[in-house]
């Protein structure tokens, strides 16, 4: 089934790897998530200012904004009549908490690290804000606070899963559109979900970041979309840049080795 | 109407007839993708209006950011890439000079490698969000991170780059003075190109996708600077390796870069254009003249200092340009998705 990531960390024995499915089909845009995100984890504020952008003021995910909605007008027709009218769509953004994880890879301090849940969280007494971590990420999540100078993300409410509560998102999720659980159900779960979706005539409905064979080893938490994932703001084939590190690392010794052949060179070539 | 004809997708609209058939030909029953770019506006399209502009090839969500810019300020990042890159490659000088008896040549080496990594060092530290856990990048060792692998290895360059100065400057210790120049002349290669996979192993699509070519470019870059301070403070008549390593490193970087670019492809065009495109061009004609002055005109001290002067201005450009180039395609959401979208396709999924 799903990959082990917490097992992969050294923890020998672990809950099952727990994640969020979030189904944008049923995302009515009420926000409840951005609030109780806040709320439970004193997350500060960071800015109030009208974008224009629909109803849609939070603007995107940052180090002060763990979940935010996307809101997209789509001018479409109805049939026989030319009438026009206007597809809605609205999505819950959040850290994806990969199963390849860039941010907790290039982190330099090990303040990111892999909980036993299989999520991916920032230690504050840690991270000296270096920075690593922020171009990182393929999704743009995570981000430097100002205030503190530190890295900040989601941490799919790492204290209450430590005492048996879900996400303070899921909780608020007034649709279930939000929806916390084992990856493993959650998988099986939407997969059903986006059958039914394209069978009932919607058939744009695509599973977003479900795959463990994808660029990310497939996301701790993954998405049910309406539309490609480039028009929610999401990369349509994000790949963690550590799996090209390896490569790197040859090209990077082949340089330094010229370069330090080169002082050899120099040092037995011309005499003085 | 290539952005619609691209996608030839339709939506269906809840709650009512949706129309999927092959007679679905209005642009309107397939859908428009918006917002479109820069967002503003795109959701005022009426029916019958033309899309006006051809980079509708992609959306985006409001022309926002798929990913977010690096945090890195300048100069304190990319003056750090020139300055780790000069301190570096001049231990290399250092080295390969005192070995064959070019002891003035050695001398600015290691003093020079000494005062550039200091520098580098500072800005390092500036850059950090909190400065006073610095130490904090020595708590774990990580090759899957450059930046604590290149910790490490400043950790153990700079006393022993510091070591080979002091004794240099100072004359004590000469035994162990010699056996820190050869050491830093060792671990100098490895700060002047690690900083190459340090930007490559991002999200960054202008860096991440040249990730083949960048140490090379970082290599040739840093070996030209260190070879031009040679130049540019010892007179030609004793400065024959730091002559021979500029024209080696000035090369290599010319060639790098060009197959930098050729790889790049579209993802160039941030490398290309704009003030930065303009800088960097400006790098590429002084390093083409300084390897030209220090080739042909190597004799005169004149020449010769030019030369240097304009081999270590060059190398600076090159790294801020290679950075801002990099800032620019974070910025702008078509180089992440293009590219992706590409790949995706090229796959033959969707």
């Amino acid at each position: 089934m799903s990959a082990d990531p917490a097992g992969l960390a050294g923890y020998l024995e672990h809950p099952p790897r727990m994640g969020f499915f979030t189904d944008t089909s049923i995302c009515i845009g009420c926000k409840a998530c951005e609030v109780a995100c806040k709320e439970w984890n004193a997350v500060p504020e960071d800015g109030l200012s009208l974008t224009g952008m629909s109803y849609d003021n939070t603007v995107g995910l940052g180090a002060s904004t763990w979940r935010h909605v996307a809101f997209i007008e789509q001018p479409v027709s109805a049939v026989g009549d030319g009438a026009e009218g206007v597809r809605w769509l609205m999505s819950s953004d959040v850290c994806k908490h990969c199963t390849e994880a860039a941010c907790l890879d290039v982190c330099p301090t090990g303040a990111l690290f892999r909980t036993e849940f299989g999520t991916v969280v920032v230690q504050d007494d840690v991270c000296n804000g270096c920075g690593y971590c922020v171009p990182a990420c393929p999704f743009g999540v995570i981000a430097r606070r100002e205030e503190d100078g530190q890295a900040h993300k989601c941490t799919l409410c790492y204290d209450r899963l430590g005492a048996g509560m879900e996400p303070a998102c899921a909780k608020a999720c007034p649709t279930d559109s939000i929806q916390f659980g084992p990856l493993d159900e959650l998988r099986e779960r939407a997969r059903g979900r986006v059958e039914d979706l394209r069978a009932a005539g919607q058939d744009q409905a695509q599973l977003y970041l479900n795959d463990p064979d994808d660029g990310i080893g497939g996301g701790g938490a993954f998405f049910l979309l309406l539309d490609q994932p480039e028009v929610y703001g999401l990369p349509p084939d994000p790949v963690v840049t550590t799996r090209d590190l390896p490569e790197m690392w040859r090209h990077v010794a082949i340089a330094a080795a010229g370069l330090a052949a080169t002082a050899v060179a120099l040092g037995l070539g011309r005499r003085k | 109407m290539r952005a619609v004809k691209r996608s030839g997708r339709r939506y269906a609209l809840a709650g009512l007839a949706v129309r999927t058939g092959p007679d679905a030909t209005t642009a309107e029953s397939r859908g428009v993708p918006v917002p479109v770019r820069r967002g503003n506006g795109a959701h005022r399209r009426r029916r019958g209006e033309q899309p006006m502009v051809p980079e509708a090839e992609f959306s985006s969500y409001y022309g926002r950011p798929v990913i977010k810019e690096p945090v890195w300020r300048t100069p304190d990042v990319p003056g750090y890439f020139f300055l780790g890159g000069l301190a570096g490659a001049s231990s290399v000088l250092a080295a390969g000079a005192q070995l064959s008896g070019y002891r003035k040549l050695a001398r600015v080496g290691k003093v020079g490698a000494l005062g550039a990594i200091s520098l580098s060092t500072v800005a390092l530290i500036h850059d950090l969000g909190r400065p006073g856990r610095f130490a904090n990048m020595l708590r774990v060792f990580k090759p899957s991170s450059p930046m604590s692998v290149g910790s490490w290895l400043l950790a153990a360059y700079g006393p022993v780059a510091g070591a080979a100065a002091v004794s240099e400057v100072t004359g004590i210790l000469p035994g162990a003075g010699l056996a820190a120049t050869l050491g830093a002349g060792l671990l100098g290669p490895g700060v002047a190109t690690y900083t190459a996979a340090l930007i490559c192993d991002t999200a960054v699509p202008a860096w991440h996708e040249g990730h083949r070519e960048m140490p090379y470019v970082f290599a040739g870059s840093a070996a030209s600077a260190a070879g031009g301070l040679g130049l540019l403070a010892v007179h030609p008549a004793e400065a024959e390796p730091a002559r021979d390593l500029a024209v080696l490193g000035a090369t290599v970087e010319l060639i790098a870069k060009r197959q930098l670019l050729a790889r790049l492809g579209d993802l160039a065009e941030p490398y290309e254009t704009g003030t930065t495109g303009a800088i960097l061009r400006v790098a590429e004609f002084l390093t083409a003249g300084a390897l030209a002055g220090a080739v042909l005109g190597g004799r005169s001290r004149a020449v010769s200092a030019l030369s240097g002067a304009s081999l270590i201005a060059a190398s600076a450009m090159t790294r801020f340009g290679i950075f801002e180039a990099g800032m620019a395609s974070a910025r702008d959401p078509k180089y992440t998705i293009v590219a992706q979208r590409r790949r995706r396709d090229g796959r033959g999924m969707n």
